[in-house]
């Protein structure tokens, strides 16, 4: 190479640090595993807003989805509430069950939320912050992806889009019942 | 009715920065004055457009207008008038707007400043500076848009985040963002001068006072920003090596190095190659450092929330490289340095190994940064590098640079004799040892602490040595003491400003090396009337009180501070916010010379019959704060303006 052409090396020089930061767009931080996937979903008993019981155990033999989420929360879980309820309608027949799991909230805000998005899906308060303790929630909205024979296979951090639930979903259905 | 009149006139800012940043490098083409007045009207607009768009938003931050999802995302219904306007600014899409602001701001005092004394590189200066400005205003319309509307409209928002309702959340992101923007007004002339052909030194003498302006806010802003961390975070400390923090630390690195380099080219005519690099490294490190804190790629305590905007920064950090660095290759062959150092005891080399330790110390920052991504890379696992390694690598180089800091500005250009040598340095030297040796009988037994102080006793004793000999000649001259100094101080307000920002910079380094060397802390459990004790003090629990604040809930411990006298009561708390999962800490203490007293507020019994508290005694921390003052006064006299040839 001639000595002029060397000075072309300059501006190729930023190339790998920009390929380096264009990489970390492949990964993501938020990304916390969850030692509870791969492992029995934790039952609970909760009194859905309409007063019927919302009982995880019944749902044996099908996919849950357990969604935590709060009224305060702006605007991720408003962002999903829609997404929540087009998927339960959309997969509803095919042996899938969405539940919500209210924390952190008032009854009254929580139930305007409900109102407001018409949600049509079981949606529970838990008063005592029990069952987000035992799914290890860091904050809302998280939800987790269950079975047929009642594991959790996957949890998903922040707002959730239509194509999350039905990669996660479709997989689930995919698999044999027993 | 906001969220579209918002949009509206981002819309058209950003159509307008655009036909600006054209026609002005049509205007330098066909030298039409027409195409470059209507560039100035663009700019002026754009000026205008965006403050209406920051005060449309603050208007809506004040009246509570959810109907503007930032707006909801960042304020409730409790949130305090003064974080109302702070929230302003408190999130990613509010900071684009200040951003874009000061940048706006930045140009039109280019257009008015500089229109006719910078002719040759005005043009082009202008197209940098309104290209920069259309990137932000894209990002404001596309990637992170402030008003977008919020549908339903909630009843009440999300609130701030907790940790940004302190006062210093107004200064703190203003100022750093002056620094930032500041940065790219020698940026578009350097680009200028690349493009012109006009490499000289030019561009050099009209952008320095904007680099000492822009160091300074960047300055400011990281003070003020480790005032933040160490009052409110409550963990002790000032400076975590965090990304976000090093993403501001870097471009003040190059920037200060840049400030020392052009003063080998004003006087030399070398180091033009390298000057044109440090300006183009320290604007692409401002654009790394946004978008290292808005892309999420490397988690950081405090970032913004990730989204597309990380591509569109990371897109155009590439094109500023690329179109920067390419220039630099094209006008390589003018680039050639004309002198050549004469020795290697001389104020050039100072300069010049003090620039390849500031380098080095980026280098090592940029590295420790992005280390989890390379780790990512090379091994699949995300491994982050901590404090241990910025501080073991950076410490030495940091005492290098503070004697270069002593031998720099008294060292002789080209070539020093034994006789230059002898009597700019020997007392200093002498009166460094005697410290060094002082401080050990002192009973200082930590090498790099000893080491540390007596540098700075070196170079505080060269100032001094430098500024009682300049007095002394006007003293001979016949002129008063204090006119003398007086005098010194304003004609050559450049040089001692400098004296007087590294004597600010010396203090801080007094102030670090205290707290990291002899801090200490505990962390206890006490019950109703039990005391702990810490290096003299004496902290007795007294209660505990809860209340109900306008937007949280705070529970508050009230501590007893005694040192053989009553010195106070504390009262350091934990805030329940409702769209908080934890807790926040609130810190209380009692600031003094030698040494801050520091409360935190652990876990309590719910009764108030007992509670954990962790006491620290910082020593010395108050000196950077005091640093920070002094470097602010000198800085404040290198930007006067030079009175030398006129007076």
């Amino acid at each position: 190479m001639s000595r002029r052409a060397w000075r072309w090396l300059i501006p190729a020089s930023a190339l790998p640090v920009l390929a380096l930061l264009a990489y970390g767009f492949r990964v993501n931080p938020r990304e916390i595993p969850s030692p509870l996937v791969g492992r029995p979903a934790p039952s609970f008993t909760l009194t859905a807003f309409d007063g019927a019981p919302v009982t995880l155990e019944a749902q044996r033999g099908r996919v849950v989805v357990v969604n935590f989420w709060a009224s305060w929360c702006y605007p991720a879980c408003y962002d999903e509430a829609p997404v929540l309820e087009r998927s339960w309608r959309a997969y509803r027949d095919r042996g899938v069950v969405v539940i919500g799991v209210d924390i952190q909230d008032t009854t009254e805000a929580a139930q305007n939320f409900v109102r407001d998005f018409g949600l049509t899906f079981p949606n529970a308060r838990d008063p005592s912050g029990k069952v987000s303790v035992d799914y290890g929630t860091y904050g809302v909205p998280e939800t987790f992806f269950i079975d047929r024979r009642g594991r959790i296979r996957a949890k998903h951090v922040g707002a959730l889009t239509d194509g999350v639930v039905r990669v996660h979903v479709d997989a689930l259905l995919a698999e044999p019942a027993g | 009715m906001i969220p579209e009149l918002g949009y509206g006139a981002a819309i058209v800012a950003l159509a307008l920065a655009l036909w600006g940043a054209v026609t002005a490098a049509l205007g330098a083409r066909t030298g039409r004055p027409a195409l470059l007045l209507s560039a100035q009207h663009a700019a002026v607009g754009v000026f205008v457009l965006v403050t209406a768009c920051f005060a449309l938003l603050t208007y809506a931050f004040l009246t509570f207008d959810f109907s503007v999802r930032y707006v909801a995302t960042n304020t409730n219904l409790g949130t305090p008038f003064y974080y109302r306007i702070t929230g302003v600014w408190g999130a990613l899409e509010g900071s684009i707007i200040l951003w874009a602001w000061m940048l706006a701001l930045y140009t039109v005092i280019v257009i008015l400043r500089h229109r006719v004394s910078a002719r040759a590189f005005y043009p082009w200066v202008l197209t940098v500076m309104l290209g920069v400005l259309a990137f932000f205003l894209l990002v404001m319309t596309v990637a992170a848009p402030p008003f977008a509307r919020s549908s339903p409209v909630p009843a009440d928002g999300r609130g701030l985040n907790p940790l940004l309702e302190d006062t210093g959340m107004i200064t703190h992101p203003v100022a750093l963002y002056l620094g930032f923007t500041g940065l790219t007004v020698p940026f578009a002339f350097a680009l200028a001068a690349l493009i012109t052909g006009r490499v000289g030194d030019a561009w050099i003498t009209l952008t320095r006072r904007w680099t000492i302006v822009a160091w300074y806010f960047l300055s400011l802003g990281l003070l003020i920003g480790g005032w933040w961390s160490y009052h409110v975070l409550g963990w002790g400390g000032y400076w975590a090596w965090d990304p976000v923090e090093n993403a501001a630390f870097m471009p003040w690195l190059t920037a200060t190095a840049f400030l020392h380099s052009v003063m080998i080219q004003e006087r030399r005519r070398m180091l033009k190659l390298w000057n044109l690099s440090l300006v183009i490294l320290t604007f692409g490190l401002t654009l790394f450092g946004t978008f290292l804190t808005r892309s999420g790629v490397i988690a950081s305590v405090h970032a913004f929330t990730q989204g597309a905007i990380g591509a569109f920064f990371l897109s155009f950090l590439a094109l500023v490289l690329l179109t920067a660095l390419g220039l630099l290759a094209w006008r390589w062959d003018a680039l050639h340095a004309q002198g050549a150092l004469d020795s290697i005891v001389s104020r050039e080399s100072a300069f010049l190994l003090n620039n390849v330790l500031l380098v080095a110390v980026t280098f090592t920052v940029f590295f420790g940064t992005v280390f989890p991504l390379l780790s990512e890379v090379a091994r699949g696992v995300k491994v982050s590098v901590g404090a241990p390694f910025f501080n073991q690598v950076n410490v030495p180089l940091f005492l290098a640079l503070i004697f270069l800091m002593g031998v720099g500005p008294l060292i002789a250009w080209r070539r020093a004799s034994l006789d230059n040598l002898r009597r700019n340095f020997l007392a200093p030297v002498l009166v460094g040892v005697v410290a060094a040796a002082g401080f050990f009988a002192l009973g200082v037994r930590s090498a790099i602490a000893v080491l540390t102080l007596a540098l700075t006793v070196f170079v505080a004793a060269t100032i001094a040595v430098d500024f009682a000999r300049a007095t002394r000649a006007r003293l001979r001259v016949g002129e008063r003491l204090f006119p003398a100094m007086r005098g010194l101080l304003l004609r050559h307000n450049r040089r001692y400003g400098g004296f007087v920002v590294h004597l600010g910079i010396l203090i801080i380094a007094v102030g670090v090396t205290g707290s990291q060397a002899w801090s200490v802390q505990t962390e206890t459990t006490l019950r109703r009337g039990e005391s702990a004790e810490l290096a003299g003090y004496r902290v007795r629990f007294e209660d505990l009180t809860a209340s109900e604040e306008s937007n949280h809930f705070k529970v508050a411990g009230a501590f007893t501070v005694s040192n053989g006298r009553v010195l106070g009561v504390l009262r350091p708390a934990k805030k329940f916010y409702p769209q908080e999962q934890s807790p926040i800490a609130y810190v209380d203490y009692r600031l003094g010379l030698n040494e801050d007293i520091y409360l935190v507020l652990g876990d309590f019994a719910r009764d108030g019959s007992q509670a954990t508290v962790k006491l620290l005694v910082n020593r010395l921390v108050s000196w950077i704060w005091i640093g920070g003052l002094v470097l602010t006064l000198g800085a404040l006299l290198a930007i006067l303006p030079e009175r030398r040839k006129g007076a």
